[in-house]
């Protein structure tokens, strides 16, 4: 990887505001164009670069934990959260339910879900490649 | 899914007992392995489950149901029904456990896995219950499925020696593939009656037997139950399935996993009885099982498998007993099952203990072990005698009904039958009385009488035998007749506790006791004639699964050497042309080809954009450098999405832009740790080749991109969605509302399936990584 002074310091900075802007793309998804699937693309876009300018190693120590684990909490997440209409509400499985009169409901987590599968998974492909570690 | 408990068409009583029993067990497995992780000495304790559930199910009212709906729109419910012939078997299956638990804490005291083999055993009798109990022909099937996987981990749970995962996979095989054949079955009963319940089924009464369906139906299910119940040709994985645990053993042997088939023929019984079909398959297979377990047991020195292939004779037995229709052979059916639960668990629990006092389960070598053994001794009589049908013990009772059933039976069946009979004798005698008798043998260790916690079982097993013998009276009406009368559809009328047959039945009773005592005497001279023919090794089924197992090892190599070359082109090219190939000739096979109506065409931005996609294809071909090809593709990736964009696709041209920009940099940054020397090693003939592969897929892919727009399009379904966004699902994005709401399901399908691949991409990678 080349390695640019200018890249290392801002990897950091690049890393938040990417992860920032994937947040909002997330949230915004019901109304404006956005959602999960792009929201995880981006952050994954937000990691990359921070893996190209440091390394990847140095990478999966921010994530914390293996890009697979993550995308198993997104899986488990976006299942539970259609849970709530099969045992309280006696409904088909993801009938998402809402808070009377408000757009808060289980879609919310289900698309944070989906957020962090997307996230997962491209990382995983991804930062194998990116560097030596191959983790 | 509504809870809904309401009564069955036979049953008055909903309990909500009845599905907390195998509910109960099933809860029991992690907390079972739990327990006896922390603290060993608890595992003696789980016994009480086996026998709370045993008592639990004594008490429960005949007729007692249970449904809840499952699966509404299939029909398929989760239900339970106790009758006569699941309480005999629900019982056999809690009280035999609770000896086995019992037995089990002891024998394998101090292992370090002896919670995961008491988990496991719990799952088993979990599986067992529920398949017992169960109403519905679906959830009896899940539960069928069980106890196989719950039996492979039972029967390979000494997973280091060879032996063991050779039997525990070969009893799932069999069993399994038999399982598929029942589900086949099971569907198209459910598709002939109507119904799933098997109450409902039954109360058609043999109407079913008239449907053009139920020969396919009888077939298929007899081959399930054949392949569980380890009828000839499929009996040879049971004698193999002795790798598992004594304990385990016993069980498989006496109450569950082989009398489930059993079981369901017995269960299906009523509604089949009057068919050939099925009078032909199950004694003409039960016939020959017999036979064949026979002459196997008689050339076997090892204990435990000499009690394997009696368990075989048995289960031959009792098929062809069920095929035979006639109210006596049912009740002899069932009072045999009784009979040979209980010998059976008390011999293979006492071969456990012969095994570990004495060091070895050859019978030839085993001498004298009495003096020594004097309570073991005791209680392998008392089994021994009621499996060789001595007077006064309820195996008496059970072989005079079976020689009453077989005298009226045409052919050689009343000669088989006392020739079998005899040979059981010989097993009883060997496994029961000669170890025990005569000059004491030497043992490493001095052999004595194991902890009481391992005689209880077979001593109180032993002992019903011949409680029972002496006093048929106390399970005659409550137990025996209630399951006779299940299995048969109406009651049978035939009162146990008198005598039954006449002299030509007693004569056949005696004559099969001195032939078996005969041949018991010279034992030892007969078995070494029977083991020296090979041929029944040779060209037995055991190894003619061998021979399947390793063909298909070597026939899965070569295929996999032939199509796996290695070479990547090769692998895109079949794809493509498989994919591709097979869409465009059923595309024009079906005459789909057309072109959509004119008012699609595209504006002249959209043209313009085509042309810089078209370009970039065209420099992505032409560019020699890796680095030049990544850029061109990129031009097409992002051409597209704009594209998307002036179609008003915001959200695809979004993903499209993220999704091209990740590609590019895993691209380049492949380039940039790879060593690519040669960039191009194609002759002329193979680019030529490569560019009309190209082309094809091209052409296939815009003739069906064409042919799709090219159908009218029904704005019913967008207008819908556009309407429903916000009301329903709160979101004026209708992509976003599709993908989180309204066909979320899909999505949660779509996403598994990333991971899955992610999974599998970090596998291939992390090995990758490494030297091979």
């Amino acid at each position: 990887m080349p390695d640019s002074l200018i890249l290392r310091a801002s990897a950091r900075y690049v890393l938040w505001a990417g992860l920032a802007l994937s947040v909002f793309v997330l949230l915004r998804g019901h109304n404006e164009p956005g959602g999960g699937f792009i929201g995880g693309l981006i952050g994954a876009l937000g990691f990359v670069f921070h893996a190209l300018a440091r390394g990847p190693s140095e990478t999966r120590r921010v994530l914390r934990l293996d890009p697979l684990a993550w995308g198993g909490i997104g899986l488990l997440l976006a299942t539970a959260s259609g849970l709530p209409a099969l045992l309280l509400h006696a409904e088909p499985l993801l009938t998402h339910q809402w808070i009377e009169g408000l757009p808060i409901g289980t879609a919310i987590p289900f698309d944070i879900g989906v957020y962090l599968v997307v996230l997962g998974f491209a990382l995983a492909f991804v930062l194998p490649f990116l560097g030596e570690d191959s983790a | 899914m509504v809870l809904a408990i309401a009564p069955g068409p036979c049953d008055h009583r909903p309990m909500l007992a009845l599905p907390a029993i195998p509910l109960l067990a099933l809860t029991c497995v992690p907390v079972s392995a739990w327990a006896v992780r922390r603290a060993p000495r608890t595992a003696p304790w789980l016994a009480v489950l086996p026998a709370a559930l045993f008592l639990l199910v004594l008490t429960l009212p005949d007729g007692a149901g249970f449904r809840l709906a499952w699966i509404p729109s299939l029909g398929v419910e989760i239900s339970f029904h106790l009758d006569g012939l699941s309480r005999l078997f629900a019982l056999l299956i809690t009280g035999i456990g609770a000896g086995v638990y019992l037995y089990a804490a002891s024998y394998l005291a101090g292992h370090a896995q002896l919670h995961r083999f008491l988990a496991t055993l719990t799952l088993f009798m979990a599986a067992m219950l529920g398949a017992v109990l169960a109403d519905d022909l679906l959830l009896l099937f899940v539960f069928w499925e069980l106890t196989s996987l719950a039996s492979f981990l039972l029967i390979g749970f000494d997973a280091h020696r060879a032996e063991a995962r050779r039997a525990a996979q070969q009893g799932l095989m069999v069993t399994v593939a038999g399982g598929l054949a029942m589900l086949a079955g099971v569907l198209l009963l459910g598709r002939a009656a109507g119904s799933f319940s098997i109450s409902e089924i039954l109360a058609q009464g043999d109407a079913l037997a008239g449907d053009p369906l139920a020969p396919w139906i009888v077939v298929l299910i007899a081959i399930g139950c054949f392949a569980k119940s380890a009828q000839w040709p499929l009996h040879f994985w049971l004698p193999n399935a002795m790798a598992a645990p004594t304990p385990v053993s016993a069980y498989l042997h006496s109450a569950t996993m082989v009398k489930l088939g059993v079981y369901l023929l017995a269960r299906l019984n009523p509604a089949f009885q009057d068919m050939a079909l099925w009078q032909g398959l199950l004694t003409g297979a039960g016939a020959a099982t017999m036979l064949a377990g026979a002459v196997l047991a008689l050339r076997e020195r090892d204990l435990k498998r000499k009690l394997a292939w009696s368990t075989v004779v048995a289960l031959g037995t009792l098929v062809m007993l069920i095929g035979i229709q006639d109210p006596l052979a049912t009740t002899a059916a069932i009072v045999f099952l009784l009979v040979h639960a209980l010998y059976k668990a008390s011999l293979f629990l006492i071969a456990g203990i012969v095994d570990k006092k004495a060091g070895t389960r050859d019978a030839m070598q085993l001498r004298g072990l009495g003096r020594r053994m004097p309570l073991t001794a005791a209680a392998a009589l008392l089994a021994g005698l009621s499996m060789a049908g001595a007077p006064g013990f309820i195996g008496a009772l059970a072989k005079d009904l079976l020689f009453t059933v077989h005298v009226g039976l045409p052919g050689l069946l009343p000669g088989i039958a006392l020739v079998v009979n005899a040979a059981m004798v010989v097993v009883a005698g060997v496994v029961a009385a000669r170890p025990f008798m005569g000059a004491p043998m030497r043992t490493e260790q001095t052999a004595k009488d194991p902890p009481v916690a391992m005689l209880v079982a077979p001593l109180v097993l032993g002992g019903l035998g011949l409680l029972l013998g002496m006093a048929p009276q106390l399970v005659a009406a409550t137990i025996i007749e209630p399951a006779a009368a299940a299995m048969l559809g109406r009651p049978t009328g035939i009162a146990l506790a008198q005598k039954q047959g006449g002299m030509l039945v007693l004569t056949m009773s005696l004559g099969a006791l001195a032939l078996g005592l005969l041949m018991f005497l010279g034992w030892r001279r007969i078995q070494p004639t029977l083991a020296g023919q090979g041929w029944l090794d040779a060209y037995g089924p055991d190894a003619g699964y061998g021979r399947a197992m390793r063909g298909l090892a070597v026939g899965a190599t070569a295929l996999t050497r032939r199509v796996q070359g290695g070479s990547l082109r090769r692998y895109l090219a079949a794809s493509l042309v498989l994919v591709f190939g097979g869409a465009g000739l059923l595309l024009a096979a079906r005459g789909g080809l057309a072109l959509p109506a004119p008012g699609l065409w595209a504006t002249p931005a959209q043209l313009a954009l085509a042309t810089v996609i078209a370009a970039g294809a065209l420099a992505a071909c032409r560019i020699r450098a890796l680095f030049g090809q990544v850029m061109a593709a990129g031009l097409v990736g992002f051409g597209v999405g704009i594209l998307f964009l002036t179609l008003g696709a915001a959200d695809l041209a979004f993903t499209q832009f993220t999704v091209e920009i990740l590609a590019i940099v895993l691209l380049v940054a492949i380039l940039a740790r790879l060593p690519f020397h040669a960039l191009d090693a194609r002759g002329a003939g193979e680019r030529r080749r490569d560019a009309l592969l190209a082309i094809g897929v091209g052409a296939t892919a815009t003739a069906i991109l064409l042919a799709v727009l090219s159908v009218p399009f029904d704005p019913a379904i967008q207008g819908w969605m556009g309407q429903a966004a916000v009301p329903e699902a709160k979101g004026r994005n209708v992509v976003n509302v599709v993908i989180v709401d309204f066909r979320a399901l899909d999505t949660l399908g779509e996403i598994a399936v990333l991971l899955i691949a992610a999974l599998a991409a970090t596998v291939l990678l992390r090995r990758a990584g490494k030297p091979a």
